[in-house]
């Protein structure tokens, strides 16, 4: 089986700084670090490998020092890498995003499995997985729980709805994104980091895609307006309890419930 | 020892001076967790619990403490686990939890001044909002900073930054007799005279009571990494720690843990540890200001494991990493607690080339007496954590069972060089084993010392010699 992975470089902290005057995140001299939610993406296809037998490409869309979370791809297991790196990619919003990274898994061969992350943390807005199967014109299932079934043609799986559990079979080729919890990513291995230290990573710029019209790629084929970037506001939102110690234990059992968590 | 019960008129004269809210008489009014520690099955009500509020108060109690002869145990949060905060002969217990301001931070000194009840995840989290560090790390984050200093628990990061001794610049104590001073200060050096500061320190509230502490501070080191080595076998993963030592690189702390207690903590957490596929493990922690001087050391460290037979070496290099194994590593003790009816430890310290030899000794005593043991430790500084577990044993066959388990490792402990406790103290369960360990000159004295700091023996009597 052919798995291609899709994962991102992000900052490595939430507690960034954003520009007053441009919207922009202030990222220069800001640690930076995997997509954690891509963790389990890989996880779930090094599982998959292990179990079924497969090769793994992890794909990647950035400037080049987005080089380094696939390095660390394949200190877990990916056995290939391909950074999309173009000045012209720049300022992509979801749907140029998810076009450049189509464009960049025709490039890199057909897989029967694309996988990736339910969403980014410092994007949010979890489209790009299932705008990408559009694109490539493959039917996909969003935020799956866990994988049943793994056939020949197709893969059985439970995807997380709103309200409900639903087991799903879809065939091949086809993309998933994973929710955190699908799996317990590895940790990276320092075996695999010497035996993969010289292993190439694949550039791809825009001159190497089918689609070359610069329209379709990074601000020019963005239509999203931002209009304003800030932090959000912290949710201070809290309630004070007196009583008893009676009281207060049956109004903390009742709070808990209520909120589901017990 | 013979000392006075307390009586109404002590109780007025306490009441007068910290007010009524703040004094607890007797059983009726003192909460059963005032009567015993965290650990140990010993079980004593003070007479009389005071919440005390400052220095002043703690120097008139003892003064009238002194001259109405009657004995005063000082208290923090009650995390301790060999029965040093209870109170064995009765008398007054001094509660300071509510003492616990933070009062200066000296950025030209590098130092912070703290009351004694101010907790050690409130020093870390006050100290590193200002890219300091308090470099101490005991696992119970809820003890008291005065407590800590009582007992001088050093936790994970000993192997790199030493234990809380080293962090403790100057306190301000009150003798048995109500007197107040100050010892030690802002100073990095000192050569006047013995050190009174580090007899305090580690006495377990014999010899003065703290009511102030002014601490060490270090710059925050800005990255760490930790290292999640699996091995074939205990043996092979402890006989590992002295090479990485020998290799002149340091870690921050070196921990060995085991498949069966990862396993019960997963359990226990009902989390996934991120690998427990081998029998057992080595966790390394390194600090430093950057990701490539990190790497640097590691990567050495990194080789010397492998060549030693482990299977392979994780890197753990996010918060989310970390929080997956480091979560797990801190409920190690509640996760094993939870398998058993009850448990005693066992807190011995070893050189630490001998540390292969004894968790394996350990290890052995299971099936030699017939009894459940499990451990986890801090391999690097040669402390072992090591749990004997009752499970479904009789009281009197748990007691029997007891005593020769930890007469035979306290045996091999000293046959290794090791000391009876490595950072949880003697306070009154380990007394037994101090005295076999120190010898006739050697617990003379420290009665001695005893003595000349309290000469009616008022202070926390019962514990440590």
């Amino acid at each position: 089986m052919e798995i291609t992975v899709c994962i991102k470089q992000v900052p490595g902290t939430s507690e960034v700084e954003v520009d007053e005057k441009t919207g922009v995140l202030k990222r220069d001299g800001i640690d930076s670090k995997m997509n954690p939610y891509d963790l389990y993406a890989i996880e779930t296809a090094v599982q998959l490998k292990e179990a079924h037998g497969a090769h793994i490409t992890a794909i990647s869309m950035g400037p080049p020092q987005a080089a380094e979370v696939i390095k660390e791809a394949f200190m877990m297991g990916v056995d290939e890498g391909a950074l999309l790196t173009d000045r012209k990619f720049a300022g992509s919003d979801v749907l140029a995003t998810s076009y450049t990274l189509a464009q960049g898994v025709k490039k890199t061969g057909n897989p029967d499995l694309v996988i990736c992350g339910k969403m980014t943390t410092d994007g949010d807005t979890a489209q790009v997985g299932p705008e990408m199967a559009e694109f490539l014109g493959i039917p996909h299932i969003a935020n799956v729980l866990r994988i049943l079934e793994v056939g020949e043609k197709s893969i059985i799986v439970e995807m997380d709805m709103p309200s409900t559990i639903e087991v799903a079979e879809i065939a091949f080729p086809c993309l998933i994104t994973v929710e955190k919890g699908i799996f317990q990513p590895r940790l990276p291995s320092f075996k695999l980091k010497m035996a993969t230290k010289d292993k190439k990573i694949t550039f791809y710029s825009l001159q190497d895609f089918d689609d070359t019209d610069e329209k379709n790629y990074g601000l020019n084929g963005s239509p999203t307006q931002v209009k304003r970037i800030f932090p959000p506001e912290g949710n201070l939102d809290h309630e004070i309890w007196g009583g008893s110690n009676a009281e207060l234990s049956e109004q903390l059992f009742g709070k808990l419930k209520e909120l589901k968590f017990v | 020892m013979e000392y006075k019960r307390i009586n109404q008129n002590d109780v007025k004269f306490l009441v007068s001076l910290c007010g009524s809210e703040r004094v607890y008489v007797g059983e009726s009014e003192i909460n059963e967790d005032f009567s015993h520690d965290e650990l140990g099955g010993i079980h004593q009500y003070p007479e009389v619990m005071i919440e005390i509020m400052s220095t002043e108060e703690v120097s008139s109690i003892m003064k009238y403490a002194y001259e109405q002869n009657i004995p005063v145990t000082p208290r923090g949060q009650g995390t301790g686990l060999v029965g040093a905060a209870v109170a064995m002969y009765g008398g007054i217990m001094l509660n300071f939890c509510k003492m616990n301001q933070i009062l200066e931070l000296d950025e030209e000194n590098l130092t912070l001044t703290v009351e004694p009840g101010v907790l050690l995840m409130e020093i870390s989290k006050y100290v590193e909002e200002h890219d300091l560090f308090y470099p101490p790390d005991p696992g119970e984050k809820s003890a008291t900073i005065a407590g800590n200093i009582n007992t001088n628990a050093g936790g994970m990061r000993a192997v790199k930054y030493g234990v809380t001794r080293d962090y403790v610049r100057g306190l301000e104590v009150v003798l048995p007799n109500g007197e107040i001073m100050e010892i030690g200060g802002k100073v990095v050096k000192n050569s006047s005279g013995y050190s009174l500061k580090d007899l305090i320190v580690g006495s377990e509230g014999t010899l003065a009571i703290v009511t102030k502490a002014i601490l060490r501070l270090l710059p925050l080191p800005k990255k760490a990494i930790s290292l999640l080595v699996p091995f074939p076998s205990l043996e092979m993963a402890i006989e590992t720690v002295p090479k990485i030592i020998k290799s002149k690189v340091i870690p921050t702390a070196i921990e060995y843990m085991v498949r069966d207690v990862i396993l019960a903590s997963e359990e226990f957490l009902g989390m996934t540890f991120p690998d427990s596929s081998a029998d057992a493990y080595l966790l390394l922690t390194f600090d430093g200001n950057s990701t490539e001087e990190i790497e640097l050391a590691y990567d050495r460290v990194a080789h010397i494991c492998l060549e030693a037979g482990a299977l392979d070496v994780l890197i753990s290099n996010t918060q989310e990493r970390q929080d997956s194994i480091w979560k797990a590593r801190g409920a190690f003790l509640e996760a094993i607690k939870a398998t058993t009816t009850e448990m005693d430890e066992c807190d011995v310290v070893v050189p630490r080339n001998r540390i292969a030899e004894f968790v394996k000794f350990a290890d052995e005593l299971q099936e030699r007496c017939n009894v459940r043991i499990k451990g986890f430790g801090h391999a690097g500084d040669g402390n072992l954590h090591i749990y004997v577990l009752r499970d479904e044993m009789e009281a009197d066959a748990w007691k029997a069972k007891l005593e020769e388990v930890f007469e035979l490792m306290y045996a091999k402990s000293r046959e290794l060089g090791g000391k009876v406790s490595g950072e949880h103290g003697i306070g009154y369960a380990k007394k037994p084993y101090l005295k076999e360990s120190k010898g006739g000159a050697g617990m003379e004295l420290l009665k001695n010392i005893k003595l000349a700091f309290d000469p009616k023996s008022l202070l926390n009597p019962g514990k440590v010699c």
